[in-house]
């Protein structure tokens, strides 16, 4: 199994070798060795998926590792850790990334560095199955930086554009910001307990080497990482941004599985996160998850209402592990990483489209923009139905894969509040519910802008073509895996996970903190439970289809004028439209600050610390020729008697100091060769 | 003649051999020196496969390794004793790797061709005996002998302030020299060889307390000697705020010089006070470490910021060094197994990484004939391979894992939390303002719309590659895989532990 693991993780990286050395010479610029090896790492998935499926058991594990540094006291062992919980990972990411992977053969052609893509395709692969399979914070925190990197060099994929150049900048920077947090969480955890391995950890927490505030303090800066990485209130500024890559790379990366891994490596340390913690974890999710969608709503880029959209769904997550529902936010990455991907590949294909129709026109507009598509339906059947199969699952529409995560979400923040003696934990479900509105609203408005109506441009429309089969057939797989039935076999219950393999399997891990006592643990009794699910399903499916019906009376019936009431709210417009301002915010404080910060320091360096040497150095020149010159005058005269004697030595002497490096360096020579000679004798 | 005084020795002697063959023959002096500084590199790497893990050296000499020890000048009983351990020997392997590849790195050099080469190895020799010297007394000597082709070689061979930059070189420098010369004589005349009773400039005597006199026992003068030891080192580190030399001396300097002042020259900063310093004073050395850890955090984070608001590529570099080299610092304050040998890994890194930096510059200044980082742009259109190699090169700078910069990096974050907590976190800061300057650099050289003035420029020759490739394949294999050179440190690292009280 271990064996399994390792080709599963280790042939994207070939691949990447293989690529970035050959991949120009090779016949078709090499992608079909990125695609064979992620098919390849996909099928061995696959059979790690049945066998854990025919084993059916929750506490399946499996795990190795090798001594990597020792040192004294210092050593860290490398190892892989296989669980449900990663292999259903594993196929998520190979599913996916397979997908992408071949879409990219059709979206990407003709691109004059088609074989680099596919080289960090692989690479970003290889990462993100490593983070997935380490046993270790080490290790994740190794992988979890190199997918940042594979991410910073997809975003800047076009390279030569500004914007790409500068969003790639952007978004590595602000992570970075985030793996500060993270690097120091895994000081405080290595300090505390003398080892990075996930069960060492566990053991550690549960013994109580590492309690109290520092536990929250290790929980809370691990979890910085994962805001980074998910994109999460405050350093959610650099996703939508990074839409200037591929089409493909944000559906991989920036949708379904490097910005998951934040949620991932919260679930993997779920278990130390104390009460406070995981409050923290809450809120931010919660609040993520609102403000994001209420930015979506005004955006007309297609794929920036998606980067939004994207953002919100990871705060769902992210607010699932705060309140403990932590199986039903593993359910929504996995969810989500189906119909994300499957919207921005949809997306692709629209833009795809757009971008030929506009070389065929000569116009030069962005391809991106809604206000320019209407009624594509027609012209591009396949891709529609499968948008608005994506659509409807992340509305929570039931029958769809994503009403099963999300309801499941819900209803675990509802029982948390409800669990809760603070009335004031009940924004939680507030964020959740209201934020499941805006979401079937601004899909909706997509789909309708982007598929329903009159064309806006009949001159493009009549140019809009379906996109080939290599790009319409990872759609409709990813579409049919947003059917509920997927995720509840062996049940049959479109409305109900609760029998389907992924519930019995996916268990929350025990809490080690419990183990600790003396700190607050939650707990939320089984009654409270069963009826937050109930109203909570009642609530979702009433606001996702009054969020679909606003969308319609807005766009398709206009029965709203928009402008009008655009108008009237121009100030919460204003600030949805511009996202609040914080890309202005930070610039005019972190960033403008730091350059003067830069510049103020590098002036003192050059002044003020070099500006006393030189200035000492001046003034020993100003003395030494002062005691020159009193040389000179008064006590050369004396010794000029003595001088005129030893003028004939000097005469025979200045002819060593000719002035020539050579005469110089023979006689630095000559006194080294003199001192081997002395040592050899 | 020993295998260590061979490696030593053997460069200068190719330096008489170079300023035998006649003036014309400018190839032939190319030739003969690439030849003679890879005899050293491959002699060094065969003792790297003789080298006994378990022998820690330090102070003991019975534990040092390719020993030779014999009376030099028994009148002031001055010896002639070399020997490696797991602190000098990574050095010493670096420093032959390096010269050989910086001798590739002149080849376009055509100005007084003999007079460079041969300096250039007589500086070769000088470096190696710093590093195998275990006689202070040689070990001085070594240090002259390195300070003197270093001024030529920027006075002469450098940019058009090379005469400033020189002489700002040579005079900080000599001023260390100078306190360590005042150590060197105050430690003679108060230390005691227990056999022959007289003084001695022996290194490992010196660091047995016991041979102590009774002035020298003085806590006041012990706190004394240190300092003006210290401060002889932290010119080469160079150590806030001795530390403006630096830039200076690396923009005037021709390539393949940067490529060894940084890769060579600033580690004898750092080497000094782990060979010297803390054995022989290592009560001082605990009082005083926390001053340390401070001035490596100052270093972490000054050295970037200044570096993120310079506008020459090569003052960026030189910068990134001031910063980089204060991780060293940072991880040898903490006396732990992790931060010792961090910083000693750093040293080893930084030794390579910085070498690749400054390769590229060169490369770029080559072609372009001048280093403003805002006048390029759009590099990596004409220049994919080049690109490809730099962002390695800078990807490895900031720390990036699966490279060696961020093993050191992490080494010594873990090594330093447990004991300084709040300059971790400082320090830690360090890597946002690293990537943000690296990263920066990285978009205005070679992203966005390529300058119409480099519309012909080349891309990298297969020379220029030559000296990076072995560089760039070293960082990453030694990235994913450290332990061949953590294995050299750890006997010594651990025995010097042992040391401090």
């Amino acid at each position: 199994m271990i064996t399994l693991a390792l080709y599963i993780w280790l042939l994207p990286l070939l691949a990447f070798t293989i690529q970035i050395f050959l991949g120009k010479r090779l016949p078709r610029k090499g992608d079909w060795v990125s695609v064979s090896a992620i098919g390849i790492s996909f099928a061995l998935s696959l059979i790690l998926f049945i066998r854990m499926l025919s084993n059916y058991s929750p506490d399946f594990q499996v795990t190795a590792s090798v001594p990597w540094i020792n040192i004294g006291q210092f050593k860290i062992d490398m190892g892989i850790y296989i669980d449900n919980f990663a292999i259903v990972m594993l196929m998520v990411v190979t599913t996916v990334s397979f997908l992408v992977h071949v879409y990219s053969i059709g979206y990407m052609a003709g691109d004059p560095l088609y074989n680099r893509f596919f080289a960090y395709l692989s690479l970003f692969s290889f990462s993100m199955l490593g983070l997935v399979l380490f046993d270790n914070l080490f290790g994740i925190f190794v992988m979890w930086e190199l997918v940042g990197i594979c991410s910073y060099l997809l975003i800047g994929y076009y390279f030569e554009k500004d914007s790409a150049a500068n969003a790639g900048k952007k978004a590595f920077i602000t992570n970075r910001i985030g793996d500060f947090g993270f690097l120091l969480g895994l000081l405080v955890v290595f300090t505390a307990i003398g080892s990075f391995n996930l069960s060492d950890v566990y053991q550690g927490v549960a013994q109580g080497k590492l309690s109290g505030g520092l536990l929250t303090a290790a929980g809370i800066l691990l979890f910085c990482g994962a805001i980074g990485k998910s994109a999460q209130f405050p350093l959610h500024v650099w996703l939508p941004d990074a839409m200037e890559g591929p089409t493909p790379v944000s559906a991989l990366i920036h949708a379904a599985t490097m910005v998951a891994a934040g949620v991932y490596l919260v679930a993997r340390i779920s278990f130390m996160l104390s009460f406070d913690a995981m409050l923290v974890v809450a809120y931010i999710g919660g609040f993520t998850a609102l403000f994001a969608a209420t930015i979506a709503i005004t955006q007309n880029d297609i794929k920036r209402v998606l980067a939004y959209s994207t953002i919100s769904q990871l705060g769902y997550m992210i607010m699932a592990m705060g309140v403990g529902a932590y199986s039903a936010g593993f359910f929504h990455l996995v969810t989500h990483a189906m119909f994300k991907a499957g919207l921005f590949l949809g997306s692709g294909s629209v833009i795809h489209a757009m971008h030929h129709a506009m070389e065929k026109t000569n116009v030069h507009e962005d391809p991106n923009d809604i206000r320019l598509m209407g009624g594509f339906k027609n012209k591009m059947p396949a891709t529609y139905i499968t948008f608005l199969v994506f659509t409807l699952a992340i509305s929570g529409i039931p029958f769809f894969s994503g009403f099963l995560s999300k309801d499941a979400i819900l209803g675990g923040t509802l029982a948390f509040a409800m669990s809760q003696s603070n009335p004031v934990h009940y924004l939680l479900p507030f964020f959740g519910f209201t934020a499941a509105i805006i979401t079937a609203f601004y899909m909706f408005r997509v789909v309708i802008k982007t598929f329903y109506g009159e064309p806006k441009r009949p001159d493009l429309y009549e140019h809009i073509h379906e996109s080939p089969k290599v790009m319409t057939v990872p759609l409709m797989v990813l579409a049919s895996l947003s059917i509920f039935i997927f995720y509840t076999l062996p049940s049959f219950n479109p409305i109900s996970a609760e029998q389907g393999w992924y519930e019995q399997l996916i268990e929350k891990p025990a809490s080690a903190v419990s183990a600790q006592l003396g700190y607050p643990v939650l707990e939320i009794s089984e009654q409270i439970e069963h009826s937050a699910h109930v109203n909570g399903m009642m609530i979702s499916i009433l606001f996702a289809l009054t969020g679909i019906a606003l969308a319609f009376l807005f766009y398709f019936w206009k029965k709203v004028d928009v402008e009008a009431l655009t108008e009237k709210i121009k100030p919460l417009y204003t600030l949805s439209y511009h996202k609040y301002f914080f890309d202005e915010l930070y610039n005019a404080t972190v960033v403008k600050g730091l350059l003067a910060w830069n510049n103020l320091l590098a002036w003192f360096d050059s002044n003020v610390i070099d500006g006393i040497v030189n200035g000492s150095a001046f003034i020993m020149r100003h003395f030494s020729s002062f005691t020159g010159k009193f040389d000179l005058g008064f006590i050369d005269g004396l010794v000029n008697a003595v001088g005129d004697l030893t003028q004939d030595v000097g005469q025979s002497v200045r002819k060593i100091q000719t002035g020539q490096v050579q005469y110089y360096i023979l006689g630095a020579l000559a006194g080294l060769v003199l001192i081997i000679v002395t040592v050899l004798i | 003649m020993g295998l260590l005084s061979l490696v030593t020795f053997i460069p200068v002697f190719g330096a008489l051999i170079v300023l035998l063959i006649p003036r014309q023959n400018e190839k032939a002096v190319k030739i003969v020196s690439a030849v003679i500084t890879f005899i050293p590199f491959v002699l060094a790497t065969y003792m790297w496969g003789q080298f006994n893990y378990t022998m820690s050296g330090i102070n003991n000499e019975a534990q040092f390794q390719f020993v030779q020890h014999f009376k030099w000048i028994p009148a002031y009983n001055i010896e002639y004793f070399i020997g490696v351990d797991g602190l000098s020997f990574p050095m010493v392997w670096l420093t032959t790797l390096l010269s050989f590849l910086a001798i590739i790195a002149s080849w376009n050099i055509n100005k007084a061709v003999k007079g460079y080469f041969a300096l250039f190895l007589l500086l070769e020799t000088g470096m190696l005996g710093v590093f195998v010297s275990l006689d202070f007394f040689l070990f001085y000597i070594f240090w002259e002998v390195m300070l003197l082709p270093m001024y030529f070689l920027i006075g002469i061979w450098g940019g058009p302030r090379r005469e400033y930059a020189a002489i700002k070189f040579f005079l900080y420098t000599l001023l260390g020299s100078v306190l360590m010369l005042i150590v060197m004589l105050a430690l003679y005349f108060n230390v005691k060889d227990p056999v022959t009773g007289g003084h001695t400039f022996n290194m490992l005597l010196m660091m047995d307390q016991s041979n102590h006199s009774g002035w020298l026992l003085g806590v006041d003068v012990r706190l004394w000697l240190y300092i003006l030891l210290f401060i002889g080192f932290a010119i080469k580190v160079p150590i806030f705020p001795f530390h403006t030399w630096l830039p200076d001396a690396h923009v005037e300097a021709p390539t393949a010089i940067s490529v060894i002042l940084a890769g060579i020259l600033l580690k004898m900063g750092t080497y000094g006070l782990f060979r010297l310093s803390y054995p022989i004073f290592p009560d001082v050395a605990v009082k005083t470490a926390y001053m340390l850890a401070v001035l490596g955090v100052i270093n972490i984070l000054y050295g970037a910021f200044v570096a993120m608001a310079q506008k020459d590529l090569k003052k960026m570099v030189a910068y990134s060094s001031v910063s980089h080299m204060g991780f060293v610092l940072l991880g040898m304050s903490t006396f732990t197994d992790a931060g010792m040998n961090g910083a000693l890994f750093q040293m080893f890194s930084h030794g390579m990484i910085t070498a690749m930096l400054f390769l590229l510059v060169g490369v770029i200044y080559d072609r372009a004939h001048h280093r403003e980082i805002d006048g390029f742009g759009g590099l990596a259109v004409k220049m994919p391979i080049f690109a490809g190699v730099a962002t390695l090169a800078f990807f490895a700078a900031l720390g990036l894992p699966g490279m060696t910069g961020f093993i050191a990096e992490v080494m010594v974050f873990i090594g330093t939390f447990s004991v300084y907590r709040t300059l971790t976190i400082l320090a830690v800061l360090g890597i946002i303002v690293t990537a943000s300057y690296i990263l920066w650099t990285v978009q205005r050289v070679f992203l966005g719309k390529l300058n119409p003035k480099y519309e012909n420029i080349s891309e990298i020759s297969g020379r220029e590659l030559f000296t990076l490739v072995p560089l760039g394949i070293l960082v990453i294999l030694f990235g994913i895989y450290p332990i061949p050179i953590l294995n050299l440190f750890r006997a010594s690292m651990t025995h010097l532990i042992n040391l401090i009280p």
